[in-house]
């Protein structure tokens, strides 16, 4: 998946959670929780999906770096390439 | 929730409060209680110079400004990005009192409403006691309320000033002035001019002087207000009053063990009682540092909080304490904790496996404690000297009379003994007890029965005296610690075209305790689908913010009901728990 792929899927995984929002309006640097208005039930909900949909494995310890819209899609583009080189 | 088998499951944690480094404030609990009157605890507060009452900013900051604590830290607050700022007692004296005269020259008088809607920022704790000089009733609300939930309140609250930020006005309130007529003063904090509808904090700061004396104050005024759910009708406003203070301070003595020179942190938002009560009054008045933290949960964000600012005296909750149990008791053995000595918990009772997973995480167990917002204080607690029994409330502090009673049909009440399962009551008469339910003069009495609050909890007592919580007699819902009105979610849900009934249940959770559930069903000519369900979900967090709105809506065909039409959400919540249904005598309409 490219960066661009993996933001759109994190954008449409909250969309799940908080139908109200508008994803377009969503900067890198944003805080997912307070933009969207996700309380720690939902953000864990949001953790659940990405780990349904793209099978990495996302510890408590590193919730933290998911926060932000960048820092999710970074997060996510790394263990998914983690895990390809492992496959190869 | 109820762990019925915590009482043989766990042994008990034993104290020996000879070998304490600081010595408990509570070292022995009968002779405490024998000792105790609220008249002498009132003797520990200062009270207004002349003898002119009570004021709860005067024991809060005032008395420690005018003393050797005037160069402490009151409040180290910790931004989001980490930044620190730090208020002396002194410092927070005269912002306090410059709050008091801003809100003044622009009208306000004692009495007025004044209305907090903001994170934990600085400004939250200087308006909420700058107004309170002023003897302003102060009525924090949650931020992340969305606008129909702060609409309610401000409409039943009377709100004549609203304190909030640019972005919260815009997104929450602004649309909603209308409903607000009462609404005379919205001061935004981050604006830097004044507009037509909207003042700037810091130019009414700025002209403000730094003096200010607090008028005569009888301690029967009120103070706060502080809505709170029940099972039907709208949020209740929970009235307080200055002299409520007393039991912050006794409270905070004895339930906290909060001692001079302590570095105390409560994790709670004060737009919930708690944050209020123990998230400004209590430690101020104990002139101790108090320490605010404005960023969410983040276990290891929490832990170098603790770590760094060397707390000594931790209060939090469940949901929170759940969480870091996921994260394992390791991730916590990379920080120095060395300064913690007491950590307490409330907001819904505490698992056994929880009190005791301190102990291994923190060298400490949680010591869980039970009060609500209309005790406007701790009454039963684990203390530091106390033996735990994992999973028990603990007893009652000393100044509280409980016991567990039973309501007869005749009106009257039985009073139960060791064992028995009842209603958990309180005897009236400690100095937090609420007032009243603003404007619902019937509701309120309907709580007491001669001398005798009832709390709608569910409780017993065991054979040394500890009290155990059992469940809620009413259907109001406990999510993360926060009461939530199944009444307030079904009227959001119902204002949308499509839905014909909603009922509102609490679904268990491992972590939050209950999640809102919602069961639907919708009008003729909708289609119940993914497409509706999340249009509903939208609308419901739209209205209502992430902390009220469902996690999850179902739809029925029809939704149980009485003859009378009352939906039966005690047959949806025992239906969704596979529980026995009980008595369905009055079901007439059943679920489809």
């Amino acid at each position: 998946m490219t960066d661009a792929e993996i933001r759109a899927l994190i954008l449409e995984l909250i969309c799940d959670i908080a139908p109200e929002v508008d994803p377009a309006s969503a900067r890198d640097q944003d805080d997912l929780r307070e933009i969207f208005d996700l309380d720690s039930m939902d953000f864990a909900n949001l953790i659940v999906a990405i780990h349904d949909r793209t099978k990495i494995a996302i510890p408590e310890a590193d919730y933290n770096k998911l926060f932000t819209l960048g820092g999710a899609t970074a997060y996510v583009g790394e263990a998914l390439a983690r895990s390809a080189a492992r496959a190869r | 929730m109820r762990y019925p088998d915590d009482a043989d499951r766990y042994a008990t944690i034993l104290k020996d409060p000879r070998s304490f480094v600081v010595s408990p404030n509570l070292a022995d609990y009968e002779a405490a209680r024998s000792a105790f009157s609220w008249e002498q605890a009132r003797a520990a507060l200062s009270g207004l110079p002349g003898g002119d009452g009570l004021n709860i900013a005067y024991e809060a900051v005032d008395r420690h400004a005018r003393g050797p604590r005037a160069n402490r830290v009151a409040l180290r607050w910790i931004g989001k990005a980490g930044e620190r700022r730090d208020y002396t007692y002194g410092e927070l004296a005269i912002s306090t009192n410059r709050f008091a005269n801003a809100l003044q020259s622009v009208g306000v008088k004692a009495g007025d409403s004044v209305f907090i809607l903001l994170g934990r920022v600085p400004e939250l704790y200087v308006g909420m006691l700058g107004a309170l000089k002023l003897k302003c009733v102060v009525s924090p609300l949650f931020s992340a309320f969305g606008p129909e939930p702060i609409a309610t309140r401000m409409e039943i609250g009377d709100a004549r000033v609203l304190v909030t930020t640019e972005a919260l006005y815009r997104r929450k309130v602004e649309a909603l002035r209308e409903r607000l007529p009462k609404l005379e003063c919205v001061i935004l904090i981050d604006a830097e001019e004044d507009s037509e509808r909207t003042r700037s904090w810091r130019k009414l700061m700025q002209a403000a002087q730094e003096i200010f004396n607090i008028a005569p104050t009888d301690p029967r005024e009120t103070a706060l207000l502080h809505f709170t759910s029940g099972t039907t009708g709208r949020p209740k406003g929970v009235i307080h009053v200055h002299e409520a203070v007393v039991t912050h301070y006794a409270t905070g003595r004895y339930a906290l063990d909060l001692h001079d020179g302590d570095r105390f942190w409560c994790t709670a938002d004060p737009g919930w009682v708690t944050g209020t009560s123990y998230g400004v009054i209590a430690p101020l008045t104990h002139g101790v540092t108090n320490i605010v933290v404005e960023a969410e949960f983040d276990a290891p964000s929490w832990y170098g909080v603790l770590a760094q600012e060397r707390v000594t005296v931790w209060y939090t909750a469940p949901t929170a304490i759940r969480m870091m149990m996921k994260l394992g008791a390791d991730a916590v053995k990379d920080y120095d904790l060395s300064a913690l000595r007491f950590a307490a918990s409330v907001g819904e009772p505490l698992n056994a496996e929880a009190v005791v997973w301190g102990v291994e995480a923190f060298g400490l167990p949680f010591h869980d404690n039970w009060w609500q917002t209309e005790t406007g204080g701790i009454m039963i607690a684990n203390f530091a000297s106390m033996d735990i029994k994992p999973g028990s409330m603990g007893r009652p502090l000393p100044g509280v009379e409980a016991e567990i009673l039973r309501r007869k049909a005749n009106g009257g009440i039985e009073t139960l003994g060791a064992g028995e399962e009842g209603e958990l009551a309180l005897k009236s008469g400690w100095p937090s007890m609420m007032r009243g339910y603003l404007h619902e003069e019937a509701r309120y009495r309907k709580c007491f029965v001669g001398e005798w609050y009832l709390t709608g909890d569910l409780a017993r007592y065991d054979s040394d005296g500890y009290f155990w919580f059992v469940g809620r007699a009413d259907d109001v819902i406990k999510s993360s610690g926060h009461l939530i009105g199944p009444f307030e979610v079904e009227s959001a849900l119902m204002e949308h075209p499509a839905v014909a009934e909603a009922a509102v249940i609490g679904k268990p959770d491992p972590i939050a305790g209950e999640i809102v559930k919602a069961f639907v069903a919708l009008k003729l000519g909708f289609e119940a689908d993914e497409l509706m369900r999340k249009d509903l979900l939208g609308h419901a967090r739209k209205r209502l913010g992430a902390a009220v709105a469902p996690k999850e809506i179902e739809f029925r065909g029809n939704l149980p009901k009485t003859r009378s039409g009352k939906i039966m959400r005690r047959l949806l919540k025992a239906r969704e728990l596979g529980l026995p249904e009980g008595d369905l005598s009055t079901l007439e309409s059943d679920e489809r």
